[in-house]
């Protein structure tokens, strides 16, 4: 199959993106350039993470203009799979492919460090590698990363099993929502996360529970020669 | 026309620049400073006033977590 990574101007996370989604079996990913609006013979997307437009005027506001989004957009409309990482998990809610949307920090500060994500929901198309309930080890990097939906919202979300991952107890880092880290749209095929999977694709930076999402977004997708 | 844009964080949605800074003011000797909220100030000048509350909506702020307020002079 073929990932689709898509890069806007100071995104920082696509190469490793990219090197996550190659080391999943039988799977190969290109970078995707936010000016372009081709997504011919893409399986997936990811978004990955990084400072978009610099993050001016407020995170993911603007890069969900950019003309890639609206293919991304018509692309998960059309039942596509879509993966948000950290900032990308901002432009997405940005976009209103993901409920709720990215806060400051309760700590206002960035926070940085590996953080143990149980996965809430393992029947879904991002998480079918992993066991219902299995700790994920997987660092943080963000500032704006407190996760805010109405109440109203959440208890749909939890009722629906929208709610993908959360941080351990006493492991939220930023003060999100019910202890939110990743969650799904309705129709369950676009996913947005503040941890990064990316970084967790090799023993030699401390884990390699990331690649477990990546390899789940394979499964039973088409393979390519 | 000129204009302006107050964008403020909903009420109900904890602020905690607000509350850093609210921190903050005892300790220079600021007391009896409650409700500290903070947000962003965009001035635009626009042709067609009209378009001043879709671009509010579309892209100055996101209506589920700030509120704005139009200025006119």
């Amino acid at each position: 199959m073929r990932f689709g990574v898509v890069q806007f101007p100071g995104t920082c996370d696509d190469r490793d993106a990219v090197l996550a989604c190659e080391r999943v079996d039988g799977a190969e990913a290109v970078l995707l350039w936010h000016g372009e609006r081709s997504l011919d013979g893409i399986d997936a997307v990811v978004v990955p993470g990084g400072f978009s437009y610099g993050d001016y005027l407020r995170v993911g506001a603007i890069a969900r203009f950019s003309p890639m989004m609206e293919s991304v957009i018509a692309f998960a409309s059309a039942g596509g799979s879509v993966l948000g990482i950290c900032n990308g998990f901002q432009v997405l809610c940005e976009a209103g492919l993901l409920p709720g949307a990215l806060l400051p920090n309760v700590g206002l500060r960035f926070v940085c460090r590996q953080v143990a994500v149980e996965v809430v929901n393992a029947d879904t198309r991002f998480t079918r590698a992993c066991a219902p309930g299995q700790v994920l080890s997987i660092p943080v990097k963000h500032t704006t990363g407190r996760y805010y939906a109405p109440e109203v919202e959440l208890e749909s979300m939890q009722a629906h099993g929208q709610i993908v991952l959360r941080y351990a107890p006493d492991g939220n880092p930023n003060g999100s929502s019910n202890d939110i880290a990743g969650v799904m749209n309705a129709g369950q095929n676009v996913m947005g996360l503040m941890p990064h999977p990316e970084h967790a694709v090799d023993e030699l930076t401390g884990s390699v529970d990331g690649l477990t999402l990546f390899a789940s977004m394979a499964l039973g997708a088409p393979a390519r020669a | 026309m000129k204009a302006r844009v107050l964008i403020r964080p909903k009420a109900g949605i904890l602020d905690p620049q607000g509350i850093a800074v609210e921190r903050a003011l005892p300790a220079l000797g600021f007391t009896g400073v409650s409700q500290v909220h903070i947000g962003r100030l965009v001035e635009l000048e626009v042709e067609d006033s009209s378009q001043l509350e879709p671009i509010c909506r579309t892209l100055l702020a996101n209506p589920l977590i700030e509120d704005y307020e139009i200025q006119e002079p």
